[in-house]
């Protein structure tokens, strides 16, 4: 096996231009065999625009696309193993479900006998062994996702794409569809490169999520160091909740920024991103609500001290189970979010309390702004 | 609104078609079915019987000029889609939104004008002191004026101009209905263009086709004034012969008979095509 046969899509100063706007711009990343990647954006940030030049319904105005280490920018759609889930799943209506899996096997010449093997092989593999003389209309919405899928792997591509196919989907099915996903990409041990805006898809099922703005790729990397070591302001921001404040640095020393925001608080954070941040540089500083801890102004403080506390009143509490949040109005006038655990007890927060915030200079982010 | 309301609504809306049903459709096929069944014996005598059905049977002129125009209906329609796909295809899938509407418009533009008139446009351009002819011998390639009228290619193509707009309009609302993406899968998932055509967009668009081709076929075997205009004497379209049977010779009872047997054959011919393509009237009907 050499190298290039370890990744199974390389993308290489990918750019697209349509007239003057320009949709993709100089995107690389290749993507190791058998991953779940992601690419994760804001709408119109080019993932689909990237989506559809890897699919081959796009060319791209400059770069290098190869899968499995082979230059596929000369060889048309239908001949390219990559196979692609429709953001509408676009099952054939007028087929029923082996109609729409046998589809692609009879476009590569597949014998009867072969045919009638794989979509039973592929249907047992989605858990939907019943399903073949089903209608289309006939499937629910988790169903028709499934046969959409399974449509596409019966042909054994070498990646597979999908344009957020859970959108249309309620949530309930959603959440469950994930991790359906995650278990199916593993069971195929193909490669998905997965579109979505919705954070928490990404996060959930990727092993690698790029986050995409503007047409170029902010950051590559492990869901978790993009939560956790955002390079970027704009993956900090996009990339879970966070409490967001701009500020001016008023001093840098000993790897800590103390910024003042805006509004007038003076926090403690540690600088973040590739561009250095100097004394009386503009910031953004983002902390996460659950690194925020709330508590009553009679309660003990940590130990040890944080390097950041703050005095302020309950505005509010977001009861949403085990991810409930109060809103603390600061002693500045600004809110700030802070998770909390709602027992049910006498010593719950409410709106009204007097509480203090305390929260740690490490996870205090700073990207020079 | 109380349930007498509500009936009274009913029947208020619903009186005119039942009205325009059973007065224009109904009675009048009635009428023609007890007319047809009317055998002449003596003037102002008449009894019931088969006679003028056995007439029809007997003299190879009539059936042949029945097959003739059942044929000649069908060729207009197969041209007519061949025509019209493409058309209707540009305007639904590759026309852009702004251009899509003026393109349909311009489809619908022939119709402002009266089958008449445009019969006559087609006799300006095509007898033999026409525009064609003239320009044709202005520009030396022949010698001496050419008549185009009056034969069987000029009436398929004037009957093929005067129908193909309700070949069209079902197609282009069908293929609108239809998603780029279902295309587009049909080529990610290995189709090329023939088969993308062949499997996804001609079955998708299956009942818009069978919904054309029974209006088309419809109105081109019961069409009058173009087979009469454009192909003079030689045309011997059925309809003439019902037309002839009723005013030249007075035999009504002989073109009763004649139309009965025009609404059983192109009857028998659009279930035919219903059973040929697997679609229902009603599948057909109601996607377009």
């Amino acid at each position: 096996m050499t190298a290039a046969d370890a990744y199974d899509l390389e993308c290489t100063g990918v750019s697209k231009d349509f007239g003057d706007f320009r949709a993709v711009d100089d995107v690389s990343f290749r993507i190791p065999s058998g991953t779940f990647f992601s690419i994760l954006g804001p709408s119109g940030c080019g993932k689909t625009t990237l989506m559809r030049m890897i699919a081959g319904f796009e060319d791209p105005s400059a770069g290098e696309i190869s899968i499995k280490g082979k230059s596929v920018l000369s060889v048309p759609p239908n001949k390219r193993n990559v196979k692609m889930v429709f953001q509408h799943l676009a099952l054939f209506p007028m087929m029923n479900v082996y109609e729409n899996i046998a589809y692609g096997l009879r476009c590569a010449g597949a014998s009867k006998d072969e045919i009638a093997r794989k979509v039973a092989d592929v249907l047992e593999r989605v858990a939907l062994p019943d399903l073949a003389r089903r209608e289309i209309h006939q499937l629910s919405g988790g169903q028709k996702q499934r046969i959409a899928i399974a449509r596409c792997m019966a042909l054994n591509p070498d990646v597979l794409l999908l344009d957020e196919p859970l959108g249309a989907l309620d949530l309930k099915l959603r959440e469950a569809m994930k991790i359906e996903l995650k278990l199916l990409q593993n069971q195929f041990d193909t490669t998905f490169v997965y579109i979505t805006h919705d954070q928490s898809e990404a996060l959930v099922m990727s092993d690698y999520v790029a986050v995409m703005n503007a047409g170029r790729f902010e950051q590559v990397g492990r869901p978790e160091e993009l939560y956790h070591a955002p390079e970027t302001a704009f993956v900090a921001g996009f990339v879970g909740d966070s409490n967001r404040w701009q500020g001016r640095a008023v001093d840098v020393q000993g790897g800590e920024v103390k910024v003042e925001t805006e509004a007038g608080l003076t926090v403690v954070g540690t600088p973040r991103g590739a561009r250095e941040i100097t004394p009386g540089a503009a910031v953004e500083v983002f902390i996460r609500p659950e690194f925020v801890t709330a508590s009553p102004l009679d309660a003990a403080p940590p130990q040890p001290a944080a390097e950041n506390t703050v005095r302020g009143k309950v505005d509010g509490v977001l009861f949403n189970g085990a991810n409930s949040r109060v809103l603390v109005r600061g002693p500045a006038g600004d809110l700030i979010e802070a998770d909390v655990v709602v027992t049910g007890g006498p010593q719950d927060l409410r709106e009204g309390d007097a509480v203090r915030l305390d929260w740690a200079s490490a996870q205090t982010m700073c990207f020079a702004s | 609104m109380s349930a007498d309301a509500k009936r009274l609504s009913l029947i208020l809306l619903f009186a005119p078609f039942a009205l325009w049903i059973s007065l224009l459709i109904i009675l009048p096929h009635i009428g023609m079915v007890a007319l047809s069944l009317r055998e002449k014996v003596a003037p102002r005598v008449y009894e019931f019987g088969f006679g003028n059905y056995i007439d029809f049977i007997n003299e190879p002129i009539y059936w042949n000029t029945l097959l003739r125009t059942g044929s000649m209906s069908l060729l207009v329609t197969v041209l007519a889609l061949l025509i019209g796909f493409p058309v209707a295809y540009y305007i639904a899938k590759i026309a852009g939104k702004r251009s899509r509407g003026a393109l349909f418009l311009m489809c619908l533009i022939p119709l402002w004008v009266s089958d008449l008139i445009r019969a006559f446009g087609w006799i300006l351009l095509l007898r033999e002191t026409g525009v064609v002819s003239s320009v044709l011998i202005w520009s030396g390639m022949t010698t001496e004026g050419i008549e185009f009228l009056y034969n069987d290619v000029t009436v398929v193509v004037g009957l093929v101009y005067t129908v193909i707009l309700f070949m069209i309009v079902p197609l282009v609302s069908t293929l609108d209905g239809m998603g780029d993406d279902m295309i587009e899968a049909g080529y990610n998932l290995g189709g090329n263009t023939l088969t993308v055509l062949r499997r996804i967009i001609i079955p998708y668009a299956m009942p818009g086709i069978v919904a054309g081709c029974i209006v088309v076929f419809m109105l081109t075997a019961g069409s009058y004034l173009t087979p009469i205009l454009l192909g003079g004497k030689n045309s011997s379209w059925f309809t003439e012969q019902i037309y002839d049977q009723f005013i030249t010779r007075f035999n009504w009872e002989s073109g009763a008979a004649f139309g009965i047997l025009l609404l059983a054959f192109t009857s028998f011919v659009v279930w035919l095509g219903l059973r040929l393509s697997g679609q229902s009237l009603a599948n057909t009907v109601a996607k377009t």
